[in-house]
């Protein structure tokens, strides 16, 4: 295959087309330029989008002999996740950009820009397997990325490699310091690229200003405390809320809702976040579903951890999760990955949570 | 492999490499009073001698410097800095089609020390004029510390006319800076001829070594230097002269200033011959920059192995990806801004549109180019371009 490899600059998409090199393909390296400003050097624990990471990625271009060229997408990373992630915030939902950034950028844009240039596929170093056409999770439970992948449509899976999938993080390491790449040891990232001090509350403070509100006990109605925008928290946030008043329990409270419309923010004790009944929109399914029937599955909440036994039951234009133990911190704009087969390892589909539901009112809901 | 990226940087000669190696194990500080050290200054100051006659200088006015980059900021910089301590002018005239080396010191200028920036109109070429230069001047003659504008274009080929120019700085006695780095060896360069006060350099674009320049710089002007230091070059550029880099510069300006006049009709009839082919291939190319047969001063109006083409909804980074595939290496030509590729600012400032300026490629025959590079180009170019095109509909900075 005549292929493009997303070098972003860490050791897993330089391993990863270290083995399509390896395998015989015919590999292009693509360092994708991201950020309209790009700073200079590594800060924090991102790994990518400075120049300092595009060098990364070229110099093990270099010794893979390989062509590399940095494409800008800026404007339409800026366009399609940045403020997307922005709008998510300000209407009250929790967004997950890197799934995105999969779903517009690297297996959208970039991958219509390497068709028409006359490649056959795309490959990133996502730790997932993916044999014909069946996505599943990495053999490394830990590194798995299967879940930001699961809303990729067939047609974008059929185009996509990953390389990783079979591999530890620990091999991965392994397999680049036995090349002499110098990525080998780099350290992993895991914040969101574009907010450089991961501080994401300034982030939208900058973006979205400050507009001062109230903090409300969900079950008493009292105003315990003021805050600077809605928009800066998130549902199941504990640290930050700098109450005034205790709780009468005595006990942590949590945020439990947004409302953007006026600028409230409830928080309540940790039982209350606990949530049954989730309502999504439509799904991207990679197996035959019946719709309006209902079958069990594992469904995965945040990108990582937060699993639950659940039934699913899916229509065209949205699906109902029951989950079978309750989980806290759910908030509207994350996605719902859905796993199945013997070792509950294969993604049969993923859909973004419009609604979720506490305990207490799942009766209705149902 | 077929290389038409001479303009970024052109092949030495194996006469330049030769002299580089004699000299690499020749031990001696040109500083120094002992024997070695005076052989070293002795090959320094030949070299100085002979540069300056191929350049029509005087040996005294030549810095050796590390190339371009340093050989503008210190005419720049240093020219600004010096008159700043004389007098209170403070406004730098500039083309705005000058290469990041002027560009950048001059803003840099701006901000941080003061300096008050007057931008040339250029024409559809990218060219200034003496009337745009003197109207400029106009504006304020008596406050103008620099006028500097560059010789010939690295983007687009445009030639100026730098002896015309030169003649309106000396008349309002306002001095002024050229950057000759893409015309020395090409263009005729005299620089008595031209009457500029400062005159920039580099060896690597005309089969000289890499990070061995020149700043002309008469001896009546003075500059502030950048780095302090020995005081070697006149006290302006400090630093241990490079005997080795100073003696295969002097090699390569001497063949590339004798040998010019064989060598520039060849390699403007091979250009002739590309765009051409191009432009019978692919119809709607535009040629950007001069005419290739105009004239400036009873020389090319346009560098000789200069070919600047747009190709109407391509991507140039596509392009280029497409042709260095296919063995073919040349250049977008756009600034590099923190390895992410903008719209060129030679191009913006001609009054191109972005769309123009981001599907453009720069293709730049030099010394060694031969027909076969030319028909290879034009072998593969309609099939990339009609690529490139399909992959500029789906549009990556949409």
């Amino acid at each position: 295959m005549n292929v493009i490899a997303a070098m972003s600059g860490g050791v897993d998409s330089a391993v990863a087309a270290a083995l399509m090199v390896e395998a015989g393909h015919q590999v292009t390296g693509i360092h994708l330029a991201l950020a309209s400003t790009p700073d200079a050097s590594r800060t924090g624990s991102r790994g990518c989008c400075t120049v300092e990471d595009a060098n990364d990625a070229r110099r093990v271009a270099d010794v893979l002999e390989i062509p590399f060229y940095i494409w800008n997408f800026a404007d339409r990373f800026r366009a399609e996740v940045v403020d997307e992630f922005v709008a998510e915030y300000a209407a009250g939902r929790t967004p997950n950009p890197c799934m995105r950034c999969n779903e517009q950028i690297k297996f959208s844009a970039v991958l219509d820009r390497a068709l028409a240039l006359g490649f056959d596929a795309v490959v990133t170093g996502h730790h997932a397997r993916l044999d014909a056409g069946v996505l599943r999770r990495s053999v490394d439970e830990g590194k798995d990325q299967s879940y930001v992948l699961a809303t990729l449509t067939e047609r974008q899976l059929g185009l996509a490699v990953f390389p990783l999938g079979e591999m530890t993080k620990d091999e991965v390491r392994r397999q680049a310091a036995r090349r002499g790449l110098r990525v080998a040891d780099k350290p992993d990232s895991h914040d969101i690229c574009f907010i450089a001090d991961g501080n994401t509350r300034g982030f939208l403070g900058r973006h979205l200003g400050t507009q001062t509100g109230d903090i409300v006990d969900d079950e008493t109605g009292t105003i315990v405390g003021r805050h600077d925008g809605a928009h800066g928290f998130t549902v199941g946030q504990r640290r930050g809320l700098s109450l005034g008043v205790p709780a009468a329990d005595g006990k942590p409270r949590y945020v439990l809702s947004l409302s953007v419309v006026d600028n409230t923010v409830r928080v309540g004790p940790g039982a209350a976040l606990e949530v049954e009944c989730l309502r999504t929109g439509p799904a991207v399914w990679h197996t035959d579903v019946a719709m309006g029937e209902s079958f069990d599955c594992i469904v995965q909440l945040r990108a990582h951890g937060m699993t639950s036994p659940a039934t699913i039951t899916a229509y065209e234009s949205h699906t109902q999760i029951a989950l079978h133990r309750g989980q806290r911190g759910i908030a509207a704009g994350q996605t719902a990955v859905f796993y199945g087969g013997p070792d509950a390892d294969v993604v049969l589909g993923g859909a973004r949570i419009e609604s979720a539901d506490r305990v207490s009112t799942k009766v209705a809901s149902r | 492999m077929t290389y038409l990226d001479h303009a970024a940087t052109t092949p030495m000669l194996p006469a330049v490499a030769q002299a580089l190696a004699e000299q690499f194990t020749a031990v001696g500080n040109a500083s120094s009073l002992h024997a070695s050290g005076r052989a070293a200054r002795r090959v320094v100051e030949e070299s100085r001698e002979s540069i300056a006659a191929s350049l029509g200088a005087r040996p005294s006015e030549l810095i050796f410097t590390s190339g371009g980059t340093e050989s503008d900021n210190l005419a720049v910089k240093g020219m600004f800095w010096s008159r700043r301590e004389s007098d209170s002018r403070r406004r730098l005239i500039i083309s705005p089609t000058e290469h990041h080396a002027v560009l950048d010191a001059v803003e840099w200028l701006h901000k941080h020390e003061g300096a008050q920036v007057s931008w040339l109109p250029t024409d559809m070429y990218g060219g200034v004029s003496v009337d745009a230069l003197l109207a400029c001047i106009e504006e304020d003659p008596d406050d103008v510390a620099l006028v500097s504008i560059m010789w010939a274009n690295n983007e687009v080929g445009t030639v100026n006319d730098i002896a015309a120019l030169a003649q309106v700085c000396q008349t309002s006695g306002i001095p002024m800076h050229t950057d000759a780095v893409q015309a020395v060896g090409i263009l005729p360069v005299d620089v008595t001829v031209s009457g500029v006060d400062a005159l920039t350099m580099t060896g690597h674009k005309l089969g000289g070594p890499y990070g061995a320049g020149v700043l002309m710089l008469r001896t009546d002007v003075s500059a502030t230097p950048l780095a302090h230091g020995g005081g070697q070059e006149r006290d302006v550029r400090s630093g241990t002269l490079d005997t080795p880099a100073v003696r295969g510069l002097a090699v390569g300006v001497h063949a590339a200033v004798s040998g010019r006049l064989d060598r520039a009709p060849r390699i403007a009839a091979l250009r002739d011959r590309l765009v051409r082919g191009v432009q019978a291939e692919i119809p709607d190319a535009v040629l950007n920059g001069s005419p290739v047969d105009s004239i400036v001063s009873d020389g090319p109006g346009r560098l000789p192995g200069n070919a600047h083409l747009s190709f109407p909804g391509c991507e140039g980074d596509a392009l280029l990806m497409l042709l260095d595939a296919r063995g073919i290496e040349c250049s977008t030509g756009s600034a590099c801004s923190a390895g992410v590729s903008q719209p060129s600012h030679v191009l913006l400032a001609m009054g191109a549109d972005v769309e123009r300026a981001r599907g453009s490629l720069r293709f730049s025959l030099g010394h060694t180019s031969s027909d076969a590079d030319v028909d290879h180009l034009l072998e593969v170019i309609p099939a990339v371009v009609e690529r490139a095109r399909r992959a500029g509909l789906s549009g990556a900075s949409r």
